[in-house]
């Protein structure tokens, strides 16, 4: 297969995603390559997924500047896309005079930065806000949200896909050449000829670079675990809970996140690690981000903890560094954007980063508005958040509603079946769960799974072997039952 | 016109397993006419039809009957008995004045209970909830879920498995998937004692010469896309892994058989009290919880070892529904019964005195020659001796009228020797 484009952007990534949907209201051709089998396969999916207000970041960094101009992005991109989020709130805690002190410091850069609305308040007026928690101080930031960053990820890319921007999965590059001033790409799925490349590849990016021979980047994989409580503790806390950041550069210390679905998130730990691609959970760190949630919040119940995850952060300051790094965005060579350190806060920046890369193009080549750009993502009306009555005339209307496949979460058979039929194709079990929430409940697939492995038989006629959990590479099973008999028989 | 279904029922039955259909059946014998169960599944019987296995049945019929067998009695009756079911029908909630909301693809519907049995069942623990630590691959099933996925979908889930916990189900499936051609090469437990029955140790492992390492722990699962192997590792008195002893075991599937969780997410939102030990609901000698009206049975209230029991539990929670809608007066002093030392639970949590009554009581320890002793205050008012006992095996006792007499407090003991 051989395709040409104008722009081609590496990465699915939630940075990735929100270049394409921008570059999608331009005339031009612009295709998003992901090596995996679905967009916000990495660090897109593990993190806090917190809209970030800009309080750590130094003055003048592009980090300061496009957290703050992202959030600001966010609540409109968020209602074009359909993306559930919540203004909660953040509180950083402190438990002794000297940490007021800090506090100060915090609240000092973060009004710097343009950050509104910090206050400092009393562990008394704390408590009012937060029963379970005890503090002498807190620093209350209003303007900070939650969102789930997987939807926002796959919202941006189904937008981006829907206005005409190619999006190919499984499409891993293997190698980069110049051409006629453009670029030639060779990845497993054929060569891609494009004029321009952005390089939002993540913990990949200096991979990326160096095929070009840019390689003097050097990426620190730092891998963050977290631990999901059930629903059932969603009222414990009303606001993001942070400790004060520990010295170390570019980490925020084991948090308390509620969700917009009603968990509660533990964590990240920080653990810088040599091979990028292991993000397994540790006995170690689990062991740290309990003690680290029961130091903020001694009454968790950590009995209803119902998973543990992890991802790799793409650090661009070594570990022994103390000022963390600013992002890198530039064009680094002829026709060549390389986004590199992508770290927090990429996610609440990713809409300003967007534009920026938009702009860097723009003086690159001719760029006409489209003027039939649809910014409306439609979602699937979730059976679980409609009222009863809605939900009755959703059955009446469809059936499928009336079928529920995820008991824990209440997701419906239609929200299933639309998420199996996404634009960008992919069917795993994962593109289910993170579409639809079904498998992210307390039971943890026990009850959904094997409905959904009957649709994707029935309905899609995938042999069992064709089923698979997250990408190409991860088959649920390993064919019929009897298979192994007859296999027998035949040696 | 709301699209909404309003109805009011005497008797919702929640979950068509074999609690809800044996609760069904005995309170239509008890007088009990307007009832319906609700089931989600698109077929009656519960768990039960996934267990191709014999055993079920032992003690009630004196046969040996495959899971869908013994289902399949009930489900004859259900009909003969005209009661009606709707199946593919999910409780939503259950509201503390009974009102059951229910979604199906037939509508939105809302009964109103004049009294409920709560015969959820119970389902899985995971990895998560006991967080395993490791990568999180394709290949990691509970074993319930591996059951239906390999008897009811015909789907093999891997060929060389380790299973982690000897739970009933766990050492079930250790016989199945070797009948299936796949290589079970460790059934792992981290007790020093099975979890499961002893007909099962034999039948399921033993005859199947499937290594049991009892004290051990899988300490963590390896693979980025599939499992590829599992770490294993003894473990020391307090049930932590020794460091050193780690041994890697090739695999490409684990098995979770690591306890079952009665289902109560429902109960709790309509006012039910849940006991911290079974996880089940707080009940008196009629299987009422603290909701008046609200009945559970089962493995919601309790899980048990054998369906049997389930059967004749379920049973008298459809007799006491009866007698509740039919408006039979109760009781109302209540004595609170205790777990003493060596006990895990008993079940019904309160009691009158002066009435004929059946505990289930679950010990801690495995033991032999044991006996258990039930005290008023001081008093001993009953002892019963056991050859035998073991966690994994439900203890039931009957106490008379006359043992109840004038009781004030009751507490049920292991005897030391």
């Amino acid at each position: 297969m051989s395709c040409k484009s104008d722009v081609l952007v590496i990465g699915a990534g939630v940075v990735g995603c929100a270049i394409a949907r921008e570059l999608a209201k331009f005339k031009i051709e612009t295709v998003l390559l992901e090596k995996e089998t679905d967009v916000g396969s990495g660090v897109s999916k593990g993190n806090s997924g917190v809209l970030h207000t800009g309080l750590y970041y130094p003055k003048g960094s592009l980090k300061a500047k496009l957290c703050v101009e992202g959030r600001l992005m966010f609540p409109e991109l968020a209602k074009q896309l359909n993306v559930p989020y919540k203004l909660c709130g953040k509180h950083v805690i402190a438990r002794t005079d000297e940490e007021l002190e800090d506090l100060e410091c915090l609240k000092a850069v973060g009004e710097g930065n343009g950050v509104h609305g910090l206050t400092i308040i009393s562990g008394e007026e704390l408590k009012k806000r937060e029963p379970h928690l005890d503090a002498l101080y807190a620093l209350h930031s209003p303007v900070a949200g939650i969102f789930p960053p997987y939807l926002l990820t796959i919202a941006l890319a189904e937008n981006a896909l829907n206005n005409g921007v190619k999006i190919h999965v499984n499409t891993k590059v293997s190698a980069i050449k110049q051409v006629n001033g453009g670029y030639e790409v060779t990845t497993n799925q054929g060569v891609f000829y494009t004029d321009i490349i952005v390089n939002s590849a993540g913990l990949y990016a200096d991979r990326i670079s160096a095929m070009i021979g840019l390689d003097n980047y050097k990426l620190y994989p730092c891998r963050g675990e977290y631990l999901i409580l059930d629903k059932a503790c969603h009222d414990l806390i009303n606001s993001m809970v942070y400790p004060l950041p520990p010295k170390v550069a570019g980490v925020l210390g084991v948090h308390l996140t509620p969700t917009t679905d009603g968990n509660i998130l533990i964590g990240p730990s920080a653990e810088f690690i040599n091979e990028r691609k292991d993000s397994r959970t540790t006995k170690e760190k689990v062991q740290q981000l309990v003690e680290g949630a029961k130091d903020l919040l001694p009454s968790i119940p950590l009995n209803e903890i119902i998973y543990g995850f992890s991802a790799v952060r793409n650090k661009i300051t070594p570990p022994e560094e103390k000022e963390s790094r600013d992002f890198i965005i530039r064009e680094d060579a002829e026709n060549f954007i390389n986004l590199i350190g992508m770290e927090s806060p990429g996610l609440t920046s990713s809409p300003a980063i967007a534009k920026m890369v938009a702009e860097l193009i723009k003086r690159k080549m001719d760029m006409k508005e489209k003027i039939d750009f649809d910014p409306i993502r439609r979602r699937t009306t979730p059976f679980s958040e409609a009222s009863r009555l809605e939900q009755a005339s959703l059955i009446k209307a469809d059936p499928t509603y009336g079928e529920i496949v995820c008991r824990c979460e209440q997701v419906s058979k239609r929200e299933v079946l639309d998420a199996l039929n996404n634009p960008i194709s992919a069917k795993t079990i994962s593109s289910v769960k993170y579409r639809t929430r079904a498998g992210m409940g307390r039971c943890h697939g026990g009850f959904c799974l094997p409905r959904i492995v009957e649709i994707l038989k029935e309905e899609y006629g995938l042999l069992p072997e064709e089923i698979k959990l997250k990408n190409l590479d991860s088959p649920l099973f390993i064919g019929k039952t009897k298979d192994l008999k007859e296999n027998e028989k035949n040696e | 016109m709301s699209d909404f279904t309003f109805r009011d029922v005497d008797l919702v039955v929640i979950g068509g397993g074999p609690a809800g259909l044996a609760a069904a059946i005995s309170a239509k014998k008890n007088g009990v006419q307007d009832l319906i169960i609700i089931e989600r599944n698109n077929w009656l019987g519960g768990i039960l039809p996934q267990c191709i296995h014999d055993g079920f049945g032992l003690e009630l019929f004196q046969e040996p009957l495959t899971g869908p067998e013994y289902a399949q009695r009930y489900i004859d009756e259900i009909n003969e008995l005209d009661i009606s079911y709707t199946l593919n029908s999910m409780v939503l909630e259950i509201t503390p004045e009974k009102k059951v909301f229910i979604a199906s693809p037939k509508g939105l519907f809302c009964f109103q209970a004049k009294a409920i049995i709560l015969a959820m069942g119970c389902r899985e623990r995971t990895r998560g909830q006991i967080c395993i630590p490791g990568t999180r691959p394709a290949g990691v099933y509970t074993a319930g879920v591996a059951q239906n996925l390999i008897n009811l979908q015909n789907v093999m889930v891997g060929k060389d498995v380790v299973i982690l916990g000897s739970g009933d189900i766990g050492m079930i499936m250790a016989r199945r998937l070797t009948l299936e051609g796949a290589k079970v090469h460790a059934v792992v437990e981290l007790l020093p004692h099975t979890n499961g029955l002893p007909r099962n140790i034999q039948q399921c492992l033993i005859d199947y010469e499937i290594p049991l390492l009892l004290s051990h722990t899988v300490t963590e699962i390896h693979g980025r896309n599939r499992v590829e192997s599992v770490t294993i590792s003894p473990v020391d008195k307090n049930l932590k892994p020794i460091k050193g002893k780690e041994k890697k075991i090739i695999c490409d599937t684990l098995l979770l058989s690591i306890g079952l969780i009665p289902e109560n997410d429902l109960s709790k939102n309509c006012g039910v009290e849940l006991s911290s030990v079974t996880g089940g609901a707080l009940v008196d000698e009629n299987l009422e919880t603290s909701v008046p009206g609200i009945f559970s049975c089962g493995n919601v209230l309790q899980v048990h070892d054998v369906v049997d029991f389930v059967t004749l539990e379920a049973e008298r929670a459809g007799k006491s529904a009866a007698e509740y809608i039919l408006g039979k007066p109760r009781k109302v002093e209540r004595i609170r019964v205790e777990a003493g030392n060596g006990i895990r639970y008993v079940l019904p949590h309160n009691i009158p005195s002066d009435t004929d009554l059946e505990l289930s009581i679950r010990v801690i320890c495995p033991g032999e020659d044991v006996s258990i002793g039930f005290f008023d205050g001081e008093n001993l008012v009953k002892t019963k001796k056991f050859r035998k006992v073991h966690p994994a095996q439900m203890i039931k006792i009957k106490l008379t009228i006359n043992e109840t007499r004038a009781i004030k407090t009751l507490k049920a003991e292991v005897l030391q020797k």
